[in-house]
């Protein structure tokens, strides 16, 4: 079910380059603090403002959301935009592909397959790790200012010195990780 | 409205493949990582390579709009910032545009890694002021550098002398060579049992 190497990789070459042709380079992390910040404004008013002064027209108390004018703050403010409903539709992408070839079966909805050929089947120990790593992944995103879409994928296309600084990081740590982490192949 | 439709399609379309080829199933990502399966690495490799050498063709025949382009600051933050999320990746299996897939197809440790994902997101906006104030955010290599000047930009490049576009299309088809000439795995595998 899975498309060979070939046939999959001119698909995403070809999505990589539908996006910077028609719009701009795929990304994704952003909208995990975009998503943050409209829960933060729901449930107090004052997360996110309107503001004169800011160059994005909003403002927030959050350094984070405040800066460069308050571009985050603004996408919270209007999150239909393309950044934010580009990742939904990533999702209902993904759902709608693993409907068609059949589903996910039920062990591998758990934890996949090399997980419980090196940890056993304990759904609780694979959710652990999957929430650690989430939030590691994440922080070290956020604090690198893009994830594998961003950096990895669209800053290697674009040549773009910060993608080739990442991504060093990036396999400089999961090579060894994943080795030392996965004994049994599964 | 249109851009909102551009949204669904070219989204719809990531993630879609992102399922077909694999990268929704932690095994795979794994095995890249262990080099025990590379035909995630060879898909990737082929796509980026893909991609840059229509790009760069597209910008010399003048039918890709260079105010497209986005290059990101590069500066030691980018690095560290890579390593964590290279820990967490090989660990879980997941990146934050697959593991929001992954969990969008039904896999209960995808849609935990996206809870952690926002806890940590939440944690980077909580430490952001403190993070700059130690200087890991600053510029360094230029900032918003490329290997080569790309005509219609402002971004620095680190070869004055050689157009971009041409290094671009150079380094795609570098790229599809790799995916090309990687094997399907690099480490033996488990002894047979027989």
């Amino acid at each position: 079910m899975i498309l060979s190497w070939k046939t999959g990789g001119i698909l995403l070459g070809a999505v990589f380059f539908a996006a910077v042709l028609l719009v701009k380079p795929v990304g994704v992390s952003t909208q995990f603090v975009i998503f943050d910040g409209i829960l933060w404004d729901a449930v107090d008013d004052t997360a996110v403002v309107a503001s004169k002064d800011a160059k994005s027209g909003y403002a927030s108390p959050n350094a984070y959301l405040n800066k460069s004018g308050g571009k985050y703050a603004k996408n919270v403010a209007n999150p239909w935009n393309y950044s934010f409903v580009f990742v939904l539709a990533l999702m209902g992408g993904a759902a709608v592909s693993a409907l068609l070839r059949g589903g996910v079966s039920r062990e591998e909805r758990t934890a996949p397959a090399v997980w419980r050929a090196n940890f056993g089947d304990a759904a609780w120990k694979r959710q652990v790790a999957a929430f650690v790593a989430g939030f590691i992944v994440l922080y070290g995103a956020r604090l690198a200012g893009g994830c594998t879409s961003g950096h990895m994928m669209s800053g290697m296309m674009q040549t773009a010195m910060s993608a080739y600084i990442f991504t060093a990081g990036v396999f400089l740590a999961a090579l060894p990780a994943a080795i030392l982490t996965y004994r049994k192949e599964g | 409205m249109t851009t909102l439709i551009l949204a669904i399609v070219i989204g719809g379309a990531f993630g879609f493949v992102l399922d077909r080829i694999g990268a929704t199933n932690p095994n795979f990502i794994i095995g890249m990582l262990r080099l025990s399966n590379l035909h995630l690495m060879k898909t990737i490799f082929l796509a980026i390579g893909t991609a840059s050498v229509l790009l760069y063709a597209g910008l010399m025949l003048g039918f890709v709009d260079p105010g497209h382009l986005d290059v990101k600051d590069a500066y030691w933050g980018v690095f560290i910032g890579g390593l964590l999320l290279g820990l967490g990746f090989a660990v879980s299996g997941y990146c934050p545009g697959t593991g929001l897939a992954a969990a969008a197809t039904g896999r209960w440790d995808g849609v935990v890694f996206v809870l952690g994902g926002l806890a940590g997101a939440g944690a980077y906006m909580a430490t952001y002021a403190w993070v700059k104030s130690t200087g890991v955010l600053d510029h360094v290599l230029g900032g918003k550098a490329t290997l080569g000047p790309l005509s219609g930009t402002d971004y620095p490049a680190v070869l004055d002398s050689v157009p971009g576009e041409w290094i671009g299309l150079a380094l795609g088809a570098f790229f599809i060579a790799v995916a090309a000439l990687l094997p399907g795995r690099l480490r033996a595998g488990p002894p047979q049992a027989d």
